[in-house]
């Protein structure tokens, strides 16, 4: 759902903390600590997040991070996790090769 | 929140942020609306990324040339994030004369003016990029051209021009402009909400056009669906952007391993245009397979991960309109970007802060205005 969000609201400093290093992107190693500095860049939302740090756009796109993203990207704006759209799923489901996702019976 | 502003840009793309930034940088207090939840979420997202001068209109190569030289090398540095920018020349390429013929007629129109690009044969083609077919018979080659992360740098436009006190809010859906004492004054959106500013730039792709006619204006434009694919890590392989001359695909390989393609199935023109949906044709991603193998067949056991795509607004000459409205003082356009908005992004941006201050412009804009659409019958 589309909603009025104010850029400039103030979300208090970055802090940085003793589990920043904590792997949450395993497929593109996005830490903890970027997920947390990048929402004080301004990257408020998570289909940002993901254009921002590639978190999520690996192989398993984000069916294993989405989840952690979110709490971690709420915590830090201080919103409960509800309040944050999902990301959109994209076909295909799983990871194809190009010979393979070819014959669909188009023109070759 | 903030609701007065000396400058108030409606979209938050990489045309509006990039504005954003240039004017924030000058001293100027700006507000930017953004219809979506989402920074960048229409055309800045949904494209392969080429920051390219090949291929450009007479009209548009004086600002994408001025953006290559002066803005693109230094921007990463200059916005604190890495954009991924890659000047490594782009390829367009030639199956079979017919397409030499397309190549050699916009070989011919650019270095006319003055844009270092020349035809290569077959063998040449192998000497700039091994990795490509041997079917291939020939291409243009522009060595200055290049490209770069459409999301990251819409991104990071918003991100420096958001440090440096611009006000973005999203959510704000736009739906009508309204003059007083016969200048542009108010933004209303569809929340309910009122904006007040000085200027306004019109900014919102497509979309703009609904809202330009509430002030009387219509930019005479048509909504048009691009799809991309990415697909998963690859060994480095080579810098340069790829084009086709039949123009099917175009694309290159990430820093991050992976390769984008822009494509489509070259059934767009019959989709019913619904701006909101945002979901691919089911036929889209073979189609852009089987017309990358034919370029670059070792690819074919790349395996792909994701698919996604976006409406482009395309005038009705495919160039841009940034201009001033004669009848709307104050009103600035910048839509109608036909496909070319990220690369020329920057400059576009540029051009709109020089536009609100009166400034010389870097190139003459007269070209590129809204009125110029006139019947030819």
């Amino acid at each position: 759902m589309v909603k009025v969000n104010d850029r400039m609201r103030d979300i208090g400093e970055f802090i940085p903390a003793k589990d920043d290093d904590i792997l949450i992107c395993r497929c593109e190693e996005i830490t903890k600590g970027e997920i947390r500095r990048a929402v004080h860049d301004g990257i408020f939302t998570m289909e940002e997040m993901r254009r921002y740090l590639r978190n999520g756009m690996g192989l398993c796109q984000g069916q294993t991070c989405g989840k952690l993203v979110k709490n971690i990207m709420a915590k830090e704006l201080k919103i409960s996790p509800l309040e944050l759209e999902p990301e959109t799923s994209r076909a295909p489901m799983r990871p194809i090769e190009m010979e393979i996702y070819a014959k669909d019976g188009g023109n070759v | 929140m903030k609701t007065t502003a000396e400058v108030i840009i409606v979209g938050g793309g990489v045309v509006g942020n990039a504005a954003a930034y240039y004017l924030a940088k000058k001293g100027v207090d700006v507000l930017v609306l953004e219809a979506d939840d989402s920074i960048g979420h229409g055309g800045s997202s949904r494209n392969g990324g080429g920051v390219r001068q090949s291929g450009r209109d007479v009209r548009e190569l004086p600002y994408a040339i001025y953006g290559i030289k002066n803005l693109w090398p230094t921007l990463s540095e200059e916005l604190g994030v890495d954009v991924e920018y890659h000047q490594g020349g782009n390829l367009r390429l030639g199956l079979e004369e017919s397409h030499l013929d397309i190549l050699r007629g916009q070989v011919e129109r650019a270095t006319s003016l003055g844009l270092d690009v020349k035809m290569v044969d077959a063998k040449e083609v192998q000497e700039i990029c091994p990795y490509l077919s041997d079917r291939i018979v020939g291409a243009s080659w522009c060595p200055t051209d290049g490209h770069a992360n459409p999301m990251k740098t819409t991104l990071a436009f918003y991100k420096r021009a958001r440090e440096l006190g611009v006000t973005f809010i999203s959510g704000e859906k736009v739906v009508e402009l309204k003059k007083q004492k016969g200048k542009i004054r108010k933004v209303m959106t569809e929340n309910g909400n009122t904006y007040e500013g000085e200027t306004v730039i019109l900014a919102a792709g497509y979309e703009s056009r609904k809202i330009a006619q509430t002030v009387g204006i219509d930019i005479p434009m048509t909504p048009f669906f691009e799809a991309c694919l990415v697909t998963e890590m690859q060994p480095p392989m080579f810098d340069i952007m790829l084009g086709v001359a039949t123009a099917e695909i175009y694309g290159h390989q990430c820093d991050h391993g992976s390769f984008v393609f822009g494509s489509g199935t070259g059934l767009e023109a019959t989709l019913e245009p619904k701006l909101d949906d945002l979901r691919i044709s089911a036929l889209d991603v073979s189609a852009n397979c089987r017309a990358i193998m034919k370029y670059v067949p070792m690819l074919k056991d790349a395996k792909i991960v994701r698919s996604w795509g976006g409406w482009m607004d395309i005038t009705h000459d495919h160039v841009p309109v940034i201009s001033k409205v004669s009848e709307v003082p104050g009103l600035i356009l910048a839509c109608g970007m036909s496909g070319h908005g990220f690369g020329t992004g920057p400059a576009v941006g540029l051009m709109l802060s020089q536009m609100v201050l009166d400034e010389p412009l870097i190139c003459d804009s007269t070209p590129l205005r809204y009125d110029r659409f006139k019947s030819d019958r």
